[in-house]
């Protein structure tokens, strides 16, 4: 018997509501947006080392920012 | 670590605390999580290790900056008037943020400002602007070392929305866990006497109190307090907000404050690569006119020209 199928993630990236397939990862949810570098990531208020996008699992509810340069006084 | 003797005035002996500064241990202050990749600012042009031997430069965090001036990067007319703006001023450092992209013009402007950042060779101050937590800035922190490839920060906390003044009470909390992280801390303050010595306390080797609010270009609003601050603390300290005009920053520097840091006085200004010309040239006197040591002001009048020998004394 097939194991059921889980459903899909409900997660927001800079505050826009996506759907990632269940096992998806952090530079996943970088791909879905198509963010050019350099950028930082956080989930959920934590900060998450760009050597880690690739191995950080998201989790339903997932509040994921991507921030970029830009000008500051 | 407390500065109980007045800083002294005198034309033999100007006061510079940065001569006192001490160069950061490769290791310090001993965070778990550890610099990410080299820190691009040590590299930069207008940025010397701590042995290069200026007479006069900034020294913050044992490292030497040629320029008194930081200059923020926002509210200019154009990316070509900032670049010419920091061209002009050739600032110690350029303060940068970081921002959502939402749509195809903004990420346009990141990576054009990117670029400009790279071109320009001025080491980056990135900054906390718009946190109001402990963990907004601890996370905003760690994404623009990694963004911008420096420990460099400058810590903005907001306390109230509508003047931004920064949260004096969690301030202090905040420096320290920053510090700890290993980020070298510029914290953006009020000229509170007492908050600025908890900064120095738990190990900002410099504070950053404001003139008057951001924006305002008022100058310094409570000089009292001001002086007083620069008496009492001998850490290197920048006049971060509410300057206006160049007679402002000269004021500061002469008051014996180490640097300024400059965005709407220059950005807002109707010439803006001219005004940041002012301002740097006004940066140069101010500290020129403190070593200097000035005159101590008198309440009567006494003459320039020797009295001895007046033709005519005492004859009409």
């Amino acid at each position: 018997m097939p194991a059921p199928t889980r459903p899909p993630l409900q997660v927001t990236i800079n505050q826009q509501a996506h759907q990632l397939p269940d096992g998806a990862t952090l530079s996943d949810a970088i791909a879905r947006v198509g963010i050019q570098p350099p950028f930082a990531a956080a989930v959920n208020l934590q900060f998450v080392p760009r050597a880690r996008h690739d191995a950080h699992l998201l989790r339903d509810g997932d509040r994921i920012e991507l921030i970029a340069p830009i000008t500051g006084g | 670590m407390h500065a109980p003797e007045p800083r002294p005035h005198t034309p033999d002996a100007p006061p510079d605390p940065l001569r006192d500064a001490t160069p950061v241990a490769p290791d310090a202050p001993g965070g778990t999580d550890g610099p990410v990749g080299v820190d691009r600012n040590a590299a930069a042009a207008g940025a010397r290790g701590p042995d290069a031997g200026d007479d006069d430069a900034l020294v913050l965090y044992g490292q030497r900056f040629a320029s008194r001036l930081l200059l923020g990067t926002s509210r200019y007319p154009s990316p070509s008037v900032l670049q010419a703006a920091v061209h002009r001023a050739r600032p110690a450092m350029l303060t940068a943020s970081l921002r959502r992209q939402t749509g195809a013009a903004a990420a346009e402007a990141s990576q054009g400002f990117w670029q400009l950042l790279q071109q320009s060779k001025v080491p980056v101050l990135p900054n906390t602007a718009g946190c109001h937590s402990l963990q907004e800035v601890l996370t905003t922190a760690e994404m623009a070392r990694e963004v911008f490839c420096t420990d460099w920060i400058k810590l903005e906390l907001i306390g109230d929305d509508y003047t931004l003044q920064p949260d004096t009470l969690k301030l202090p909390d905040a420096a320290d866990r920053l510090l700890r992280a290993g980020f070298k801390v510029l914290p953006y303050c009020t000229e509170d006497l007492v908050l600025c010595q908890r900064l120095v306390d738990v190990g900002c080797q410099a504070v950053m109190p404001w003139a008057a609010p951001i924006g305002t270009g008022q100058g310094p609003v409570n000089p009292y307090a001001m002086r007083t601050l620069r008496e009492r603390l001998d850490v290197p300290m920048i006049v971060d907000a509410g300057l206006g005009l160049p007679s402002h920053a000269c004021q500061v520097l002469e008051w014996g404050y180490d640097a300024v840091l400059l965005n709407t006085a220059v950005a807002l200004a109707q010439d803006p690569v001219a005004m940041a010309g002012a301002f740097a040239d006004a940066v140069a006197a101010g500290r020129a006119a403190h070593r200097a040591g000035a005159m101590q002001a008198q309440t009567t009048a006494q003459a320039s020209t020797p009295v001895l020998g007046t033709p005519f004394w005492h004859q009409s």
